[in-house]
């Protein structure tokens, strides 16, 4: 039996600080052993455990794409023990890590149909992984259009700035990134991410909608999806609660009937709404 | 499902279980600090059998409250991480519950067999349960209205049932093969089979049912937002007892105890009526107050887990 408790090496490569206040930086990872890499099979919206021996273990999206073997990326908001650590450590160093856990996007169901991507803040890192996965030259023509609207508080917290600047180059790609508040040199959309949603007015015939972010920005967006005509069934969201183990064991990350850890983290919002009062935004 | 039934006269018990410690480590209800309580013995002379209820449930023979996952050394750029090496000895859990044994089916749908947690499993197969039927249930117990029974053999490897003079000994699985060979056991006669289902069938008789809904799960589902909750809730001071004492109750926390380099992640008992249980690093906490985390804990053991694991 595999012991699912024991996390492998992985080595930081290289950080990256994605926000200007230096709160979110991308750890880029390296497998030490190989065995350890042919494993790790993962696909976008799967999720991984971060230990930083002596704090513990955090649960992190895989920001990166599997279309990028050999690496691993998980971008980290300093906010408690094991992040505030994660943020204290140098390229060289060493991290444990298990997974990938949970389900990810569902890519089968999503094949030859319009994606529509809404993420806001930090919550973007697993639509990113998306994003890169389905732009990549072995799948673009696997899917419909790409629309990805992203919001952030104000222009210095938006993420990934590099990919963001070759999305707009590309032709295959709608990209619409909107801040709460503008600053001086924004040249971009200032609002959030529903009303640019309800402007944007994706057609939701043969499209599938996927929504990230934080609750607030989850609870204004879906009525705004119903009313643009998406389905129940064609709108998929990525949940986040507390989580320990990862395996759907711990007993923290319940929804009724369902873990988010190992059922989810991806619901569609059909299944949410089968759930309890909880999973109601 | 039994393939059949032994009897055990009562004055061959002592010389059983003084056989069972000669190569196994024994766990038995004891008196201790005026409460019985489960503990690994050393002299059978301890073991009381005129009993309610031990104090705690047998789950920490399987799931302990502290465990170490593994030790590492950290340096660096490098880590090196030691898994410990499981029991050496088979452990018996001689004379709980018939509820506490059912309690150890529940916890194999979360740890046990295929569900992948080695460090359960592990101990599990190397437990011998051998439970001892409840002829005098407490006026508070209530396993007979969710699918057990007071001598019930579920989830037991032997079942004891106390007839007067002996114990009429039935045999649930085929891991007690060796044990059975012990000179203790006779084949039991028709007499005793005929008086331990008197035992059974009065025993269960005097038990009062719960006033509980058929259709119980279905009703917690739409009782989501019930005000009832805030009036059982008021009850609650949310100490999380209740979830250390359950024979079901199987939430844990992970994490490091280090000393510079060198630690070791641990697992520890952890209870979905504490705050920070479900309290996210943002400070957004999902169940905010004791009403939450009983209505979660209740719907929890009454509805949704055993749907999952089932």
């Amino acid at each position: 039996m595999k012991n699912p408790y024991v996390p492998f090496p992985m080595r930081i490569e290289d950080i990256i600080v994605e926000t200007e206040d230096e709160n979110v930086k991308t750890f880029d990872v390296s497998f030490v052993g190989k065995e350890d890499e042919e494993q790790f099979v993962y696909t976008p919206g799967q999720f991984a455990e971060i230990s930083v021996f002596g704090k513990g273990e955090a649960p992190f999206g895989m920001a990166s794409t599997p279309t990028h073997p050999g690496r691993l990326e998980f971008s980290v908001s300093k906010i408690g023990l094991v992040t505030g650590a994660l943020h204290q450590m140098e390229s060289g160093d060493v991290v444990g890590v298990r997974g990938p856990m949970g389900n990810g996007y569902p890519l089968e169901t999503f094949k030859g149909k319009n994606l529509i991507l809404i993420g806001g803040g930090f919550g973007f890192s697993t639509l990113r992984s998306l994003t890169n996965f389905i732009l990549h030259d072995s799948n673009r023509g696997a899917y419909g259009n790409l629309t990805v609207i992203y919001g952030a508080r104000k222009p210095g917290l938006l993420l990934y700035k590099k990919d963001l600047g070759a999305w707009q180059q590309r032709g295959d790609l709608q990209l619409h990134l909107t801040v709460d508040k503008g600053e001086n040199g924004w040249q971009g959309h200032v609002g959030f991410v529903p009303d640019v949603t309800r402007s944007v007015g994706p057609n939701p015939k043969d499209a599938y909608a996927v929504v990230c972010g934080p609750p607030a920005m989850i609870h204004f967006s879906l009525p705004v999806l119903k009313e643009l005509g998406f389905q129940d069934e064609k709108i998929f969201l990525s949940l986040e609660m507390r989580m320990k183990c990862g395996i759907g064991k711990c007993g923290r990350c319940n929804v009724g009937s369902k873990y988010i850890c190992s059922d989810g983290p991806v619901f569609s919002q059909a299944e949410l709404t089968q759930l309890t009062g909880e999973a109601h935004f | 499902m039994f393939s059949s039934a032994r009897i055990v006269r009562k004055d061959r018990l002592e010389g059983f279980l003084e056989r069972l410690l000669e190569d196994r480590e024994v766990f038995a209800p004891v008196r201790k600090g005026g409460l019985v309580t489960l503990e690994m013995i050393d002299s059978v002379r301890d073991v009381i059998l005129e009993y309610e209820n031990t104090k705690e449930s047998p789950k920490a023979a399987v799931f302990p409250q502290r465990e170490t996952l593994f030790g590492y050394q950290a340096e660096k750029g490098k880590v090196a991480l030691d898994v410990p090496r499981g029991k050496e000895k088979e452990q018996v859990l001689f004379g709980i519950r018939p509820c506490d044994a059912r309690g150890l089916l529940l916890l194999d749908r979360v740890f046990g067999g295929d569900c992948g947690d080695p460090y359960y499993a592990e101990k599990r197969a190397k437990t011998l349960v051998l439970s001892l039927g409840c002829v005098n249930p407490n006026p508070t117990c209530f396993c007979h209205s969710m699918g057990g029974g007071p001598c019930s053999p579920e989830g037991s490897d032997l079942f004891f049932l106390d007839l007067g003079d002996r114990y009429m000994v039935e045999v649930g699985s085929d891991k007690c093969e060796a044990l059975l060979e012990d000179e203790a056991f006779e084949d039991a006669d028709e007499k005793s089979l005929a008086l331990s289902e008197k035992i059974r069938k009065e025993t269960e008789a005097s038990m009062t049912p719960l006033a509980l809904n058929e259709n119980l799960k279905e009703h917690l589902g739409r009782l989501f937002d019930d005000p009832a909750w805030n009036a059982l809730a008021e009850t609650c001071l949310g100490c999380g007892i209740c979830t250390y004492l359950c024979p079901t109750c199987h939430c844990f926390d992970l994490c490091d105890e280090a000393a510079g380099g060198t630690g070791e992640r641990i697992r520890v008992w952890d209870s979905c009526q504490f705050p920070l249980f479900t309290q996210q690093a943002s400070g957004f906490n999902p169940r905010p107050t004791v009403k939450e985390r009983f209505h979660g804990a209740s719907s929890n053991v009454l509805s949704t887990w055993i749907s999952v694991k089932s």
